[in-house]
């Protein structure tokens, strides 16, 4: 393997990470403020830091089937709570709902740490942080070119989350409710996909597999919003229509 | 005056775990309890599946989603 090939194969390797990072931190930060999410981000660098320099090499004994298996159920039950609520909410208020409520409504305090942004920005920046450190490992180990694949990967970190930064505009501007339900879905998806991974499943596709999870939650979510407005419709009387 | 002082530190640890345990509870349990469990009986579900050889990947998704319209179902009656 020649230079240039490690830098790509771990640029792009690194990048597939670096997006469920991104998604993840620009997602619960919309939805749950700033602040704690970043604080939550940084403390999960600081955190993967640590654990880089004192393991360095020896990275690879950490259990990274067990990290994903309690990082993904946690971030599955989580995410399928938000799923929930946003299937709830966008079946009463349509897609533009939601859009003035208050931040202490929805249960974010309006002082101090908001631990759940914390600890959803945490385990993402963790997990990913110590997939991509494993990956420069085993590319830079393989083709004795540690400095390349270390490149490799903090170009795809630079890149991706310079787009996720550009991104954060955008992604305010959708509607609460709408939003809930987006990062409710992407949420469940990697939850599920690192879970099952965690157990030592193999997906069909490998990473695919993230976007048709996305695809079945999407659906999923559709087809439940649609049947509570039909409820909902059936349970208003004639006469008020 | 350590009496009162140890006094005064158990009470503030024990606020803190009942927050601690607050915490944890509303972010795994949430308002229905159920979604949890049928998420935790899936995926020992699909490891014992994996053990017998029997590709199981496809169980977590299934129960996760009829969780939620189980669950949806409950409230919207």
């Amino acid at each position: 393997m020649n230079l240039s090939s490690v830098f790509v194969t771990t640029f792009l390797a690194a990048a597939v990470e670096v997006i469920e990072m991104v998604i993840i931190v620009v997602g619960v930060g919309a939805v749950r403020g700033w602040r704690s999410t970043w604080l939550g981000a940084a403390a999960g660098l600081a955190v993967l830091v640590v654990l880089v320099l004192a393991l360095g090499t020896t990275l690879t004994l950490i259990p990274i089937g067990a990290l994903r298996l309690v990082v993904g159920s946690l971030l599955l039950v989580f995410g399928l709570q938000w799923l929930r609520k946003g299937i709830s909410r966008v079946s009463v208020n349509g897609l533009r709902g939601m859009g003035t409520r208050s931040a202490s409504a929805e249960g974010i305090p309006d002082h101090g740490v908001d631990w759940t942004a914390f600890v959803l920005s945490f385990k993402g920046v963790l997990l990913e942080g110590l997939e991509i450190a494993l990956l420069v490992v085993s590319f830079g180990a393989t083709a004795q070119a540690f400095p390349t694949a270390i490149l490799g990967a903090a170009a795809a970190v630079l890149v991706i989350a310079g787009a996720g930064l550009l991104a954060r505009g955008v992604v305010e501007r959708i509607p609460r409710s709408a939003l809930q339900l987006l990062v409710g879905t992407l949420l469940s998806s990697f939850g599920t996909f690192w879970a099952v991974e965690g157990l030592g499943v193999a997906w069909p596709g490998g990473d695919a597999a993230i976007l048709a999870l996305v695809g079945w939650y999407v659906l999923a979510a559709a087809g439940y919003i649609g049947w509570l407005r039909q409820r909902a419709f059936k349970l208003v009387p004639l006469n008020a229509r | 005056m350590i009496l009162s002082w140890l006094h005064c530190m158990g009470t503030a640890i024990l606020g803190w775990l009942q927050q601690f345990g607050r915490f944890w509870y509303r972010f795994i349990i949430g308002d229905d309890w159920t979604v949890a469990a049928t998420v935790a009986a899936a995926l020992a579900a699909t490891w014992l599946l994996h053990m017998a050889a029997v590709a199981a990947w496809w169980l977590p998704p299934l129960a996760a989603v009829a969780a939620v319209g189980a669950s949806l179902r409950r409230v919207s009656r």
